[in-house]
């Protein structure tokens, strides 16, 4: 049998891709375009190469300390956010009732502070912290120890960590709850027979199955931690001094406080190509896992379905916020 | 290595059990042997998984006593039981290899390690597993995976029974027979009890000495396999044991001869105290009832006839009821479905409210 040549088909695609174009390709190109040159205003541009570029990658100019002293607060950020909610999440969740109306009483709660917008969580630890009126802040200083997130840099920080936690360990928690939920009951009672203590049914059954989707948690917290914006901006707008001022952060000040849409430029394309790597390694990670599970042909394994759906929920919620 | 007491054993889910129907295990008193291979048969729903697990101590029962020879391990919790079980789908510890699944229960009880090593290497090789001892556990098909279960097990050499739970359920049929003989073979060679649970009669009459057919969360029969298949204590095992299974028949039993739809037939035995208002039946298996031609014993219509390969079953119907029998090789010369039954007298049983009735041993020589 041959195959009939119609071009016409064409046609039908093309809407495809006059609105990838639209959405996608052409306000890129437009970031692509600032990234290589410089403009004085009155929409006079200035060809400049690479030398953004070259300007950014360069600890020792002004722009590249300014660009890396953001990229290692983010990165100390995101390893201290993940070090705390991802063990407490496990927990949180291998502490949740299992069964009976606790259940679902427990995922409301839990669910709760997902479902706050980043802006309106940003307020409340604002005005929480605060000494003069914020019961936090007020209880903290009146057991006499000094803190203000204003001034402090330790005090800023411990703030932003500690609105994170709360912001967004329920979902680590939750994500581990469905990974445990999906262990059969024979895994705990071959456990209790072969005499397992219960650190090792953790270490041998419970952790294991739930690796992909603790892996799924990592990437997510990585990723939303990384671009962190909103709320640091609402609580400290950065400071006390620069203390706070996180990647995207220093973007928007870059960008849109200074007007130096060329150094911008730049500097988002690179912020873009370090989050697309992450998300690259961490999707070949968690294809590999899949695949070592494969020959095993296992379908009766309760916990492939979940990992089979994560590389699509994965890819979906790192485009979200990467573009 | 145990004697396995069942002592006025019941259990219900129910907080307060009320009447017979809220027990899912009906009381029990039974005696597993030590180094016997025993099945627990019964269909799905009659109790036999909530038995093996009051055994292991994963439900503890409402009622009665567990002992292990003479201690009372009613309370005792799973591992301080010397229990093994193999559950319906494999369990194994994936990110271990075969010999650190094998080493798992040894580990915990802090073994020391070279006994462990010795163990270990001694059961794989029992098992066929020596080759992929070094593997990941999580990459083997499910039969090797359920052998790792089985083996899991057998290391510890304390244990007092291996409990297995519909363990072929999820092996492919032609594996199925391999890990059967396997199971029967280790049997053998390790003189420890095996409580089997199934729902397959197949599984369970070749794996058992003795099977104990379940019905309702209540034990009908206890035996070996011949005895269940020749001397069904109750039509349910008639009924469940048997391919097709027995035929009942309500009949009117008057000393030796028993009426059905008229049609008398002489017994080998008699049976003179009936109770009155109750419904008795005659059973009798295919294997026992043979098609003849027209004339040669009590008529019935023939529905079709079946293939078997091993032989060929008749459809028949008597009195508009559906019966089945053997077929003798050959042409039998049923004339327009027109044909009749003839009983081995021997393998004709009475059943008062389904239970076999015991008859009297006829004086003289049968009529």
């Amino acid at each position: 049998m041959t195959k009939t040549v119609n071009q016409k088909a064409w046609l039908l695609v093309l809407p495809v891709f006059g609105i990838v174009a639209f959405s996608a390709l052409l306000p890129l190109m437009t970031v692509v375009n600032y990234s290589v040159q410089d403009s004085f205003g009155n929409n006079q541009f200035f060809w400049n190469g690479i030398g953004w570029f070259q300007e950014l990658l360069d600890p020792s100019s002004q722009l590249g300390e300014r660009f890396f002293d953001a990229l290692w607060r983010n990165l100390l950020f995101s390893a201290i956010i993940l070090l705390i909610e991802v063990p407490l999440g496990i927990s949180v969740a291998l502490s949740m009732p299992r069964q009976g109306w606790t259940v679902a009483f427990c995922l409301v709660v839990m669910a709760l502070p997902l479902l706050i917008p980043w802006n309106v969580v940003g307020t409340i630890w604002q005005v929480f912290g605060r000494g003069d009126i914020g019961l936090l802040g007020y209880a903290i200083n009146r057991l006499g120890i000094d803190y203000n997130y204003t001034a402090s840099p330790l005090a800023a920080w411990t703030t932003i960590v500690v609105m994170d936690v709360w912001h967004w360990t329920s979902l680590v928690a939750l994500l581990c709850y469905a990974g445990l939920k999906s262990i059969p009951d024979a895994y705990y009672q071959a456990a209790r027979i072969d005499g397992a203590s219960p650190w090792a049914v953790f270490r041998t059954i419970q952790l294991p199955k739930m690796r992909r989707v603790l892996l799924i948690a990592v990437l997510l917290r990585f990723m939303d931690s990384f671009m962190i914006y909103t709320e640091p901006f609402v609580l400290t707008g950065g400071g006390p001094g620069n203390a706070t001022t996180f990647l995207s952060i220093d973007l928007v000040k870059l960008a849109l406080g200074q007007f130096d849409l060329g150094k911008a430029a730049a500097m988002s394309l690179v912020y873009n190509l370090i989050i697309l790597a992450t998300c690259w390694v961490f999707y070949t990670i968690m294809a590999n896992v899949d695949a070592e599970h494969r020959p095993a042909g296992a379908a009766q394994d309760g916990a492939a379905e979940t990992g089979a759906a994560a590389p699509s929920r994965t890819r979906v919620e790192a485009d979200r916020r990467a573009t | 290595m145990a004697r396995i007491t069942l002592d006025h054993l019941a259990h219900s889910y129910a907080p307060e059990p009320r009447g017979p129907a809220d027990y899912a295990v009906k009381e029990i008193d039974h005696v597993w042997e030590q180094g016997g291979a025993y099945a627990l048969l019964g269909p799905s729903g009659c109790g036999k998984t909530t038995l093996l697990n009051i055994i292991s101590g994963l439900v503890i029962p409402t009622h009665g006593r567990i002992l292990f020879d003479d201690r009372d391990v009613t309370a005792l919790p799973t591992e301080a039981r010397n229990i093994a079980q193999v559950f319906q789908f494999p369990v194994v510890y994936d990110t271990m290899t075969v010999a650190e699944n094998l080493a798992f229960p040894l580990k915990n009880r802090r073994v020391p390690r070279d006994v462990i090593a010795a163990r270990t290497k001694e059961i794989a090789g029992l098992l066929g597993l020596e080759r992929a001892v070094g593997r990941k556990a999580r990459n083997l098909t499910a039969d090797a995976k359920q052998k790792i279960s089985l083996g899991r097990g057998l290391v510890r050499s304390d244990v007092a029974a291996i409990l297995f739970d519909e363990p072929l359920t999820v092996i492919d049929p032609h594996l199925k027979w391999q890990l059967r003989s396997t199971l029967k073979e280790l049997h053998r060679r390790l003189n420890v009890t095996m409580i089997y649970v199934t729902h397959d009669q197949t599984e369970a009459l070749t794996f058992a000495d003795k099977v104990v057919v379940m019905h309702d969360g209540a034990v009908v029969q206890m035996g070996t396999p011949e005895e269940l298949f020749e001397r069904p204590a109750h039509t349910f095992v008639g009924h469940f044991i048997g391919s097709p299974g027995m035929n009942v028949v309500p009949a009117e039993v008057e000393g030796a001869t028993a009426r059905i739809d008229g049609h008398a037939i002489h017994l080998r035995q008699s049976y003179p105290k009936l109770p009155e208002r109750q419904r008795v039946e005659i059973g009798v298996r295919p294997e026992f009832a043979h098609l003849r031609p027209k004339g040669a014993g009590i008529p019935v219509q023939v529905r079709r006839i079946d293939d078997l390969g091993r032989g060929r079953i008749a459809r028949v119907e008597l009195a508009g009821r559906p019966l089945c029998a053997s077929v003798a090789e050959g042409a039998v010369g049923i004339e327009g479905g027109e044909a009749a039954l003839a009983f081995d007298l021997g393998q004709v049983h009475v059943y008062v409210d389904g239970c076999l009735v015991a008859g009297v041993p006829l004086a003289g020589p049968a009529p």
